[in-house]
């Protein structure tokens, strides 16, 4: 059985993370780790390995030094790497990026395509589901529990309202929450091999995306601009006077929060 | 009855630092030289080896499939890397064999001109530089983007570099060093194994190197356990500093002394500050203090905001912003505190860890790159067919070349020159000018260093000095903490080894002293005596608590700051 | 705006706040029409004319009885092609983010999600969306249509406009891929309340309660608003509250409607994990706490006796 697990680069120092003035994207010149919901992704990869057999491939799109990250996947027990790096994929957008993905995808013919997808809202695309539909495959997203059994996956998906349990043939997608599982530590065994283990860096031709089709050519959508968010308007502070209880019920009220 | 913090020793052995292999035979690694330590000494060792290995494969092939392995305990090289600095750069040029010209490393240039100031509190009177400071011809360096630089080129000269991997207890068996054990990951804060609990491993080497750098953890047991105690106990300054982007370029480096440490023989504030340009856009400031000090409440940390608020310091900082911020201690013991020997069987020490930092020049990287490259020459040497590696004697060519290099030169000239501050600025500097124009032949005696944790301590209302922070131009520890990167998983053990109840003015002492905020007065127990609050996750590893009646050992690999730029 | 869809989405026969929220906003930009997928749901679409829509259209079909996405893509580009439609809006739900993303792979669109606010420029339609933990504000737009956005939770409130609107069918034809997977079962939330990254309202505490039985304080607040109970750093240290509970730089991140924080200092460590809440409200003792440079309403006061007296109060409400 083949696990692909889509992985992405994030800048590592948590401190200044920020945009570049020229472009109003992320900086990524300080860049160096796994994003921390890809790293759950690899780790239940891993796990269904260990349950049913079968290969684990890291693929992801970057820089050429994301290469570096995709080690931590392959100390952790994956067992090759696939990097897709282009000049002319640099400012895709989900639209660009999904395809660029699903065609480096559709190379590996996985069983499973694994995604992370963190529990908040942040600077995370939805990515696995345009995969999803270039890819022609089911997916379930939000997953906290995954099982596999004869060919099917069954996800324990968390919404607003619940869990919905939800099976899917293969082959599937799959994005997995943060709440899935407690990532291993890489063994010194495991960082010593990663070095050793097959990491390809592909070009675009070499995984048949046209130049147009990615970066700013291939995307569908625009920065404009960036700015401080306007300073926060209307604070209160207020000292008790013995009536703080009644003014936050007025306040809350006001703000229709309650 | 005032209280020493020696009298309080941390609940740590040395001991525990030290055991035999005990992994199998298939669960160890086996590498042919271990060196612990990512920094510019482990770095350069590690580069060297390999350019030695290249020349010379029959060797290489002696030293199994790793030959040689670099230990490093930040989440990369560089992550735990901090130093004002300005770099001499005879060693690094040295290093490369000429090969790669200082302008193709990652430095801000080199020192365009210099200014000495001793300031009060209103005023900045120039002096003119005493001759130790004269830093023409040397270049000013990030020393965490020069670690990651040599991290590059030790990789690409086959050194396998291991980072968030903690060099946690050397192993000793039948006298000599045969390895060090990692740290274990994922354990509770009570110890207790969670469900990711990856086990530390022997890592098993011919030769291991110690680079750790200030306060070394498998250093300060390896001394103790072959009796490589030098004349003088180490001391240690601490070092707080940040980088700022600033809009109006500062073009000369500057050095301060005086105000805010106080100049009295009774204080035992000997220190000072420094200001560098980096580039066009940026600056590292930092302020230094000896932590003989007494004073209760001294804080590095507060001192170099107050520091800030200074009307030399304002207008280079006007308009700017801070992007960074550390700390770490700086080794101060000179020749006096080396230990008698840098080497034993299986074993070689170097850079800072050693001891070899130069405090009247403020320079130490030169010396660990430098040291750093003699021991792989003495390993490798000791590592051909016919030789014994890890026979008695076989790594004294490591001291003899040590000996005869520049680096012993210059240390001998300086020997006394930081012991003296201990008798006050003014007498202490009379007696400084005398060594450097003797070039160290005056005064004729060498004089004593009394241990950091020996000084009692004294209460003078030093706190209310320290401006409150406007979060602009001053700032709190915790925001100072969050700057430096620091991260760390909570949920750990804690790795600050502290006695738990101890005399309030001991754990008040700490509270200030430390610069992330790790400790705080806690409950009264009735008795004099309080509990100490410890929140380990904030530490950034600097070291200061080592030198004042504490044990800092290291934490899960990976934890800790994340510098860039310092 | 010629043609906007907005998706609505159905639970328990009406429909979502969310997305009558965002026809709204449609609506105040231009023609709006609402967009309704399910089955069974004809009753409930016809009541989207009261909250701005002109034009409802509905898929009805077995295949969208379940609240799964991919179902839901054919559908929607079915309505888009029927409609000719040039902008779909979303309210974000953990169900219409996938569908979002996936018609946007099929119609070869832009997608730009998180949006808090949506105008017109110069007939450009312009979305403005925080980053970088809400420090930093970004300005984005489309370079082609269909144009298609996912708009922050809780952005826009429902606007009654009291309207009808005209009630369209559409057929649509599902993928085989689309109806692979199928619902196997549905567990409801255990009744302990909502976990702190879903939670609409958080009740976190600090330092300044004191004491580990502070927090029976935080869960009574907490319940009274149907929120969750978060805590600190420092606390959790203490041992005084769960780790899973912990809110901050190295604990979780959320970033619910309402955040009070009681007795919390608001270090860096804690802002960054809860910076991002909609309105923040802080009580502690310490006039000079950070907490107050960045809560919405800050109370100096003791929140011993403030907190308990604010339950109180909550509970006679409703």
């Amino acid at each position: 059985m083949k696990v692909a697990v889509c992985v992405k680069q994030v800048p590592d120092a948590a401190v200044h993370k920020r945009l570049d003035p020229g472009t109003h994207r992320l900086d990524r010149s300080a860049e160096g780790a796994l994003n921390a919901t890809d790293v759950n992704a690899v780790e239940e990869a891993l796990r269904l390995k260990e349950a049913h057999g079968g290969e684990v491939v890291v693929v992801s799109l970057g820089p050429e030094k994301a290469i570096e990250s995709l080690r931590k996947a392959l100390a952790m027990g994956a067992d090759r790497a696939v990097l897709v790096s282009d000049d002319a994929a640099a400012g895709s957008d989900l639209l660009a990026t999904g395809y660029a993905l699903a065609k480096a995808l559709e190379r590996e013919e996985a069983d499973l395509v694994l995604f992370g997808q963190q529990s908040s809202d942040a600077d995370g695309a939805v990515l696995w589901a345009a995969v999803s539909d270039r890819l022609r495959r089911p997916m379930v997203s939000q997953v906290a529990e995954l099982t596999l059994e004869g060919g099917t996956v069954t996800g324990k998906r968390q919404t607003e309202f619940g869990y919905d349990v939800i099976s899917a043939p293969l082959p599937a997608v799959v994005a997995v929450s943060d709440a899935i599982n407690e990532p291993r530590y890489p063994s010194l065994k495991g960082i010593m091999g990663a070095k050793s283990k097959p990491q390809d860096v592909l070009g675009l031709s070499d995984v048949g995306i046209e130049a147009d089709r990615v970066g700013e050519a291939g995307s569908r959508t625009v920065v404009r601009s960036s700015s401080p968010p306007p300073p926060k308007s209307g604070q209160v502070k207020i000292e008790d006077d013995g009536s703080a209880a009644e003014r936050i019920v007025d306040y809350l009220a006001e703000k229709r929060l309650i | 009855m005032s209280v020493r913090p020696a009298d309080f020793p941390p609940p740590f052995s040395n001991d525990e630092a030290i055991g035999a292999v005990t992994d199998a035979p298939d669960e160890r690694i086996d590498v042919g030289i271990l060196i612990v330590g990512g920094g510019p000494g482990g770095l350069a060792c590690a580069v060297r080896l390999g350019q030695l290995l290249d020349e010379h494969p029959e060797t290489r092939e002696l030293l199994g499939d790793v030959p040689v392995a670099v230990l490093e305990k930040g989440k990369q090289p560089g992550s735990h890397l901090l130093s004002g600095a300005v770099m001499n750069a005879r060693a690094i040029r040295r290093l490369f064999g000429g090969r790669i010209p200082i302008e193709e490393m990652p430095t801000y240039g080199p020192v365009h001109g210099e200014a000495v100031y001793l300031l009060t509190k209103g005023a900045a009177l120039r002096i003119p530089p005493p001759p130790t400071m004269m830093n023409h011809g040397n270049w000013i360096v990030s020393v965490s983007e020069l670690g990651r630089f040599l991290a590059e080129q030790a990789e690409a000269a086959g050194v396998m570099i291991l980072p968030e991997t903690a060099g946690q207890k050397l192993l000793v068996e039948h006298g000599r060093v045969v390895g060090a054990r990692t740290g274990d990951k994922g354990r509770g804060r009570d110890g207790e194994p969670l469900s990711n609990f990856e086990p530390g491993v022997d890592v098993t080497a011919r030769i291991t190197v110690l680079a750790e750098g200030t306060a070394g953890h498998l250093t300060t047991a390896a001394i103790d356990r072959f009796g490589l105690h030098g004349s003088n106990p180490q001391i240690w300054a601490l070092g707080v500093k940040e980088v700022w982007k600033v809009p109006k370029p500062l073009h000369r480096i500057v050095h301060t002394m005086g105000w805010p440490l106080r100049k009295r023989a009774k204080y035992g504030e000997f220190g000072g500050s420094f200001i560098y340009p980096m580039g066009e856009e940026h600056v590292s400031i930092g302020f230094v203090v000896g932590l003989e000090y007494a004073d209760v409440e001294l804080s590095a940390h507060d001192v170099l905001q107050e520091f800030k608020t200074h009307r030399l310091v304002r207008k280079i900082l006007a308009g700017g912003e801070r992007v960074a911020w550390g700390a770490k201690t700086i080794t101060e013991g000179g020749l006096l505190s080396l230990p008698s020997k840098l080497n034993a069987p299986g074993l070689l020490l170097v850079g800072e860890g050693a001891g070899l930092v130069n405090v009247p020049r403020l320079k130490g990287v030169h010396y660990a790159i430098e040291s750093g490259r003699l021991a792989a020459e003495a390993a490798f040497a000791a590592l051909q067919r016919g030789e014994v590696a890890h026979r008695r004697g076989a790594l004294d060519s490591y001291d003899a070349s040590l000996r005869a290099s520049y680096v012993w030169k210059d240390l001998a000239e300086v020997r006394n020159m930081r012991q003296v501050f201990d008798k006050g600025f003014f007498m202490g500097g009379a007696l400084a000018s005398a060594m450097t124009v003797t070039k160290g032949k005056l005064p004729p005696k060498d004089f004593d260093t009394h241990a950091n944790a020996d000084a009692p301590l004294i209460r003078t209302g030093r706190a209310a000095q320290y401006p409150a922070p406007d979060g602009t131009l001053t700032f709190d520890k915790l925001s100072s903490v969050f700057a430096s990167g620091n991260r760390t998983r909570d949920d750990q053990p804690s790795h600050v080894r502290v006695q738990a109840k101890v005399p309030r003015d001991l754990a008040e002492m700490w509270q200030w002293m430390c610069p992330a905020h790790v400790y705080e007065v806690g409950d009264a127990d009735g008795d004099g005596t309080v509990e100490v609050k410890v929140t380990p996750s904030n530490c950034v590893q600097c070291g200061a608590i080592s030198a004042k009646g504490g044990r800092l050992t290291p934490p899960e690999g990976g934890s800790g700051p994340e510098y860039t730029l310092t | 705006m010629a043609g906007t869809l907005v998706f609505l989405e159905t639970h328990d026969g009406e429909l979502t706040k969310g997305g009558l929220g965002v026809l709204g906003k449609a609506a105040a930009l231009g023609d709006a029409a609402g967009v309704v997928l399910g089955s069974g749901v004809r009753e409930a679409a016809a009541r989207a004319g009261a909250f701005g829509a002109s034009t409802v259209y509905v898929v009805e079909d077995d295949a969208l009885a379940s609240p799964l996405p991919q179902p839901r893509v054919d559908a929607l580009e079915a309505v888009v092609r029927e409609s000719g439609a040039d902008t779909v809006l979303f309210a974000a739900s953990v169900l219409s983010a996938d569908v979002a993303s996936g018609l946007a792979a099929r119609l070869e669109a832009g997608l730009n999600w998180d949006l808090t606010d949506l105008r017109l420029e110069g007939g450009e339609l312009v979305g403005t969306r925080p980053a970088l933990g809400d420090t930093v504000l970004v300005e984005v737009g489309w370079t082609s249509t269909p144009r298609l956005a996912l708009i922050r939770s809780g952005t826009f409130d429902p606007v009654e406009t009291g309207g009808t609107a005209e009630v369209k069918d559409v057929v649509a034809s599902f993928q085989d891929f689309s109806t692979a997977a199928t619902l196997v079962d549905h567990l409801q939330e255990a009744s302990s309340g909502p976990s702190i990254e879903e939670a609409d309202v958080i009740v976190a505490g600090g330092r300044g309660l004191g004491a580990p039985e502070g927090f029976t304080i935080c869960e009574d607040l907490a319940a009274a608003l149907g929120g969750a109970v978060a805590a600190t750093r420092a606390v959790v240290d203490a041992g005084w509250y769960p780790y899973a509970a912990q809110v901050g730089q190295t604990g979780k991140t959320v970033s619910p409607k309402l955040y009070i924080a009681l007795g919390i200092s608001g270090a860096i460590q804690h802002k960054v994990g809860m910076q991002g809440s909609g309105t923040i409200v802080a009580i502690n003792k310490d006039a000079n706490a950070p907490i107050f440079d960045f809560a919405d309403l800050g109370v100096v006061g003791d929140l011993a006796q403030i907190a308990p007296k604010l339950t109180e109060l909550l509970k006679a409400r409703s």
